[in-house]
């Protein structure tokens, strides 16, 4: 579990940019932040891992408290993945950026070859495993990044904008990715403010605007909040959009992606048919 | 969202400092013919046999898989192909019918404004004002005319009041904004736009869309916009053309091309037209291919309202 | 990661009446403070030379982080105390070296504090250095805070992954330091080719005759420092060749180490 309990934080120099933030992620949850550039969420996230350390208020992960613990020691269990790959790649090979994770975290021996192998084959890249990172694309540049923080199996995931720059089937690659992280049990925390991906994978939602949570809860109820999505510089999901438009459906006001809506008028023709026969 | 204001433009429109490359004002703005590409040091074409044309005015959308050529095709454009990136240039390619072989990306600029995708790197000077400048100073265009245009080009984009800021006190709507305004001081008739919203908030990124496609209808800037995320954008189009492996797999209006041979080649289409695909195969009686909520929503009262 | 001395050279945006003064008349006070300085070795002229810039400074509304860099300064001061003290300059040049020496950080401190990039390129061009030179050190600065954020999420991106910077021997920190190296030099260089293309696509270089749409102009305060610049070179000449200044007396005697 990761609890954020009153937490407030400025940058040396710069104004407060959290404001008695609490928030509780359970174990195996998944949740997305959302929120305007600037409202604090990749800040957040950094509270997790101890690159940054609360000014008021804790942090704890797994019910120890953050303040004298190392980055490195959290880390082994908080995965963040930072938004460019280029940040990070730096070795000559891809395996062997993969193997600076684990030396770091003292993993030594076959054990190492194995989770090598094992991560670049469940993110397809296993015929990279001998080229320079820096002559892949861009996708796969960002799929070795994913790699070299997953390789040791961290038990909470948290990716900082991983839609930025994906084209569709890249973003449908990395939804499923998600969905199986989450099959495995890990908690998933993503930071984006991509509406529209967020609306087809329906985590909890947390919508910050300013340094303060403006909104919490599920998908559904959370994107569908006209007041909440504007104040966070969001808008509201095409799906929500198409059913509340159409006076004549009354839809629930849950109807965030392309399934949900397809089965809602669906039912409704039917219901309709059958009214006038 | 407040209301821009802004003139229509001076009439001192062409400058003096501009070739005369346009004579008939019927010619495309740009024609490609059998455009090929390949990076030196690099085995595969990244654009082959490209062919296309488009008319002044028009408002474009270029889309394609990550890989597809997109980028590349805009760099002949501007002519950083290839005067900065070296490499095999085939087949011909005209602005407002004058061919480009051997002109620079100088002198090209002034017809063809580029905005890239990251709003930090193209910002040069220390404040605003001096940054829309920067392209006209570069120019040589007499002072009195360059601050015309200047203060023309900040009216334009809604960044008057940002004179005096410094680029890293800016938002990324507002650095996109001094980008297309520093780009349109240079008065180009077409301006490309590489995913300019990429790193932007929905709603910002809605705002700066809405600011180039006024662009596009009040001023008659020909746009050419390389974008992934088709809800929003395709509303403003005339017209889509979607790449794929070096090559133009499609090319048509909007609800023509937003169909299953866009969906093979992998492009998100808006949720509203993929809703009505399945809407279709359910059998529910929809004709139309919406591409827009407001397409989607008329078509779905008229099914039930019938 | 940032050093208290680099704050006193960072230009902040301030309404002061040094501030908007034309930046080609202060660097000529930051010159006079410079000479005047070299010229001499006794302790009462440089204190003169160094308190003359506090009105300056005070005008200028950067006194407080003009301190800290003083602060900053002072492990540099001091090293230069020590040096010449130990390998047997008398103890009266000593202090005068190391006073000299923050008479003139404390004169270019003030000259960074109070002057754009931006106003700094425009005084190039306008002394007419080639336009390619004032654009690479406005460029560079403008840079500056973008590496900096580069570098530390560099730095928080591999801490992330389980290195710890400030462990092991220094054979092993120097090791620590490719991964935090590569990654920033290769931003940096995507970076450049970035504003490289935007340049291009902005017509860089293409024409010989730039505009100067924005010149600066020196106004009567400006010639009025330029004037009391050269009037206090003036009086330091003079004091230099006639005028006997007292010495410092020290009743100490320090055994010759070497």
């Amino acid at each position: 579990m990761i609890s954020v309990e009153n937490v407030s934080f400025h940058y040396p120099g710069s104004s407060e940019i959290l404001h008695r933030i609490t928030l509780k992620i359970g174990d195996g949850e998944f949740v997305a932040i959302m929120g305007e550039n600037g409202a604090g969420k990749t800040t957040l996230v950094k509270l997790f891992n101890g690159l940054l350390k609360p000014d008021r208020g804790t942090v704890s992960v797994d019910n120890v408290n953050n303040k004298d613990r190392s980055v490195a020691e959290l880390s082994k269990q908080v995965g963040l993945i930072f938004q460019n790959p280029d940040h990070q790649l730096f070795a000559e090979t891809v395996a062997e950026e993969l193997r600076f994770s684990l030396k770091n975290f003292g993993f030594q021996g076959p054990v190492v070859e194995n989770r090598v192998t094992a991560i670049l084959t469940s993110l397809d890249i296993e015929k990279y495993a001998n080229s320079s990172p820096f002559m892949l694309s861009g996708g796969e540049r960002k799929r070795v990044a994913l790699a070299s923080i997953l390789v040791w199996d961290p038990k909470h995931v948290i990716m900082d904008e991983p839609t930025i720059g994906q084209d569709y089937l890249q973003k449908d690659r990395l939804r499923n990715f998600i969905v199986q992280l989450v099959s495995q049990n890990k908690t998933v925390v993503i930071v984006t403010h991509d509406v529209e991906f967020v609306a087809e994978c329906k985590p909890r939602v947390v919508l910050m605007s300013k340094g303060k949570i403006i909104a919490d809860g599920p998908a559904e109820s959370i994107l569908t909040d006209e007041a909440a999505v504007e104040e966070a510089s969001l808008v509201l999901p095409q799906m929500s959009q198409l059913v509340e438009s159409v006076r004549t459906f009354r839809a629930p006001h849950n109807i965030i992606d392309v399934y949900s809506a397809r089965k809602f008028i669906g039912d409704a023709l039917k219901e309709r048919t059958r009214r006038t026969e | 969202m407040h209301k821009e204001e802004y003139d229509a433009q001076p009439t001192s429109h062409r400058s003096h400092n501009k070739d005369k490359l346009d004579g008939e004002s019927l010619l495309p703005a740009i024609l490609a013919r059998n455009l090929s590409f390949t990076y030196s040091g690099v085995d595969r074409r990244s654009i082959s046999d490209v062919n296309f044309s488009i008319e002044k005015e028009e408002f474009v959308i270029l889309t394609g898989p990550s890989g597809c050529g997109k980028t590349t095709l805009c760099r002949c454009l501007n002519g950083l192909i290839p005067n900065f990136y070296a490499g095999q240039l085939n087949g011909e390619l005209r602005i407002n019918g004058v061919d480009v072989k051997g002109k620079s990306t100088a002198e090209l600029a002034t017809h063809i404004g580029f905005v890239f995708q990251n709003p930090e790197n193209q910002l040069f000077s220390l404040s605003v004002e001096r940054d829309v400048a920067f392209g006209l100073e570069n120019l040589g265009i007499p002072r009195e005319e360059a601050i015309e245009r200047i203060e023309w080009a900040m009216k334009v984009t809604g960044i008057t009041e940002l004179r005096n800021k410094a680029p890293y006190e800016l938002s990324g709507g507002q650095q996109q904004r001094a980008a297309i305004a520093g780009v349109l001081a240079m008065r180009p008739e077409i301006i490309i736009l590489d995913e300019p919203t990429s790193f932007l908030d929905p709603k910002t990124a809605e705002e700066i869309l809405t600011v180039i496609s006024r662009l596009n209808h009040e001023l008659g800037l020909t746009t050419l916009l390389v974008e992934h995320r088709l809800d929003t954008v395709s509303a403003f189009a005339d017209r889509i053309i979607v790449m794929d492996k070096g090559r133009i797999a499609l090319d048509g209006p909007p609800d023509k091309i937003y169909d299953e041979p866009a969906r093979l080649i992998g492009i998100g289409l808006p949720k509203v037209t993929t809703l009505f695909h399945l809407l279709r195969l359910d059998g529910v009686p929809v004709t139309t291919n919406p591409i827009t909520v407001t397409q989607a929503s008329e078509a779905l009262r008229r099914v039930f309202e019938d | 990661m940032s050093l208290r001395i680099v704050e006193g050279f960072k230009f902040t945006r301030m309404d002061s009446p040094i501030h908007r003064m034309d930046p080609r008349a202060k660097f000529i006070l930051t010159l006079g403070f410079f000479t005047t300085s070299l010229m001499f070795t006794n302790i009462y002229a440089l204190l003169i030379i160094f308190l003359t810039q506090s009105p300056l400074i005070i005008l200028a509304k950067t006194w407080k982080r003009w301190l800290r860099s003083m602060r900053g300064g002072l492990f540099l001061g001091i090293f230069i105390f020590i040096m010449n003290f130990i390998f047997g300059t008398s103890l009266a040049l000593s202090i005068a070296f190391t006073l000299r020496f923050f008479v003139i950080m404390s004169a270019f401190s003030f000259f960074f504090m109070t002057t754009s990039a931006d106003d700094l390129g425009l005084a190039l061009d306008q002394i007419h250095v080639p336009y390619v030179i004032s654009f690479t050190f406005t460029t560079a600065v403008r840079l500056v805070p973008t590496m900096a954020v580069d570098a530390q999420t560099v730095v928080d991106a591999q801490r992330s992954r389980g290195l710890e910077l400030d462990k092991g021997n220094i054979m092993k920190r120097i090791r620590n330091y490719i991964p935090i190296l590569i990654p920033l030099i290769i931003s940096a260089i995507r970076r450049s080719v970035e504003l490289a293309e935007a340049l291009e696509s902005r017509a860089f270089g293409a024409s010989e005759n730039r505009t100067a749409i924005t010149t600066l102009t020196m106004h009567r305060v400006d010639y009025a420092a330029i004037a009391a610049t050269a009037f206090g070179i003036i009086i330091a000449i003079y004091v230099y060749f006639y005028v006997p200044l007292p010495t410092l007396i020290v009743p100490i005697k320090m055994p010759h180490l070497f």
